[in-house]
């Protein structure tokens, strides 16, 4: 049976779309048959992270209402065999994802992949309602920041009132806590909230601390997903997450200040 | 700029502003979105009465909120008495509890 990820946040700009990307190439990357699918109707941005765009022929919404085989739709990775993307639609009403053929898409995915990997959009409306909805697992995506916690705070409460488990009384959403854009340094200087502030105001379990990184931002430009760039801090943190993900103990890395004494400093100047 | 800083003296840290601010808005939230047990907001009102009969506070200086970690939920009162708040308020309050 297929789990369900859904990468969701509240607010925007938080590196909701990045996280879904990095997330699915490395469960596919760890052998685990894998679709992500974007849920963000009108503004879809996965195709451009993943590096798909140009291959987009159908999508999510003609899925469910134009007789289009989900088959037809799904995309499959040039880098990685098992990964796959299913695109949103560009141009549909948002309401054009109802829930019974949201469902239905799923199910049939189901069937043939081991995860399921939303890309949920920003806000609370329906779009992000019903990524969350399906979940069996969610990614609970923050910035270090006022008000993405804020937010990410009324995820977490609909994650454990509006979704389909709730409803059901079934087992509750798993839910994982990820720190992105993370800056040690400010950190350090009291000027960024820090992982154990975050922690005790959302109070679930954390999966990973995202450290901020001028890769993430090169990796979009190229379309790539980040966690490919195993050279990054950002990649490898993301790597970590995914194993996390996958049950694997693995040590929270980049959370601290490098070290920075006057050896280093002076290496820098000369370098 | 770090070594001037150790001189004159830190200056204060936003991030404990920051997680001061967002504890509180984040209960109120919680309150006022109703994602909390059923039973928040009465008890919330029940006890806006209570410290009324003692001392006059808006119902907002009242914010109830669960808080669950691992197998324990935490009930988290509190309670925000006005500013002017004396010396013969808490002896009537006393007076009245004992």
């Amino acid at each position: 049976m297929a789990t369900i990820i859904t990468v969701t946040s509240g607010k925007g700009g938080v590196g909701k779309t990045t996280t879904a990307a990095s997330i699915a190439a490395g469960l596919a990357q760890a052998g685990k048959k894998t679709a992500v699918v974007d849920f963000d109707v009108g503004l879809r941005n996965l195709d451009l992270i993943m590096g798909c765009e140009r291959r987009v022929v159908f999508d999510f919404v003609n899925v469910i209402h134009d007789d289009i085989r989900v088959q037809q739709a799904l995309i499959k990775d040039k880098r990685l065999e098992n990964l796959y993307v299913l695109p949103a639609s560009q141009t549909r009403d948002k309401d054009a994802l109802d829930r019974d053929g949201v469902g239905r898409v799923l199910d049939e995915l189901r069937a043939e992949f081991e995860y399921i990997v939303c890309d949920s959009p920003a806000g609370i409306e329906h779009g992000a309602l019903t990524a969350l909805y399906f979940a069996d697992e969610a990614v609970v995506v923050t910035n270090p920041e006022i008000s993405a916690v804020r937010d990410s705070d009324r995820i977490i409460g609909l994650l454990n009132s509006r979704s389909r488990r709730a409803e059901e009384n079934g087992d509750p959403v798993k839910q994982h806590l990820l720190l992105t854009r993370y800056d040690p340094v400010r950190v350090e200087e009291g000027e960024m909230l820090t992982t154990e502030d975050v922690l005790e105001i959302l109070a679930i379990p954390l999966l990973g601390v995202i450290p901020q990184d001028r890769s993430v931002l090169a990796a979009s430009n190229l379309g790539t997903p980040v966690v490919l760039d195993d050279r990054s801090p950002a990649g490898k943190a993301y790597g970590d997450t995914v194993q996390r993900l996958l049950g694997h103990d693995v040590p929270m890395r980049f959370i601290d200040r490098k070290p920075n004494g006057w050896f280093q400093r002076l290496l820098r100047r000369s370098a | 700029m770090r070594l001037l800083e150790f001189f004159i003296g830190n200056r204060p840290r936003s991030a404990d502003a920051a997680k001061d601010r967002l504890k509180l808005i984040v209960v109120r939230d919680r309150a006022a979105t109703g994602e909390g047990p059923d039973f928040l907001p009465l008890l919330q009102q029940d006890l806006i009465e209570v410290v009324r009969r003692y001392v006059e506070i808006d119902d907002d200086k009242v914010v109830v909120d669960v808080d669950k970690r691992d197998n324990l939920s935490m009930l988290e009162v509190n309670i925000e008495l006005p500013g002017h708040f004396g010396h013969q308020e808490r002896e009537r309050a006393a007076a009245v509890g004992g």
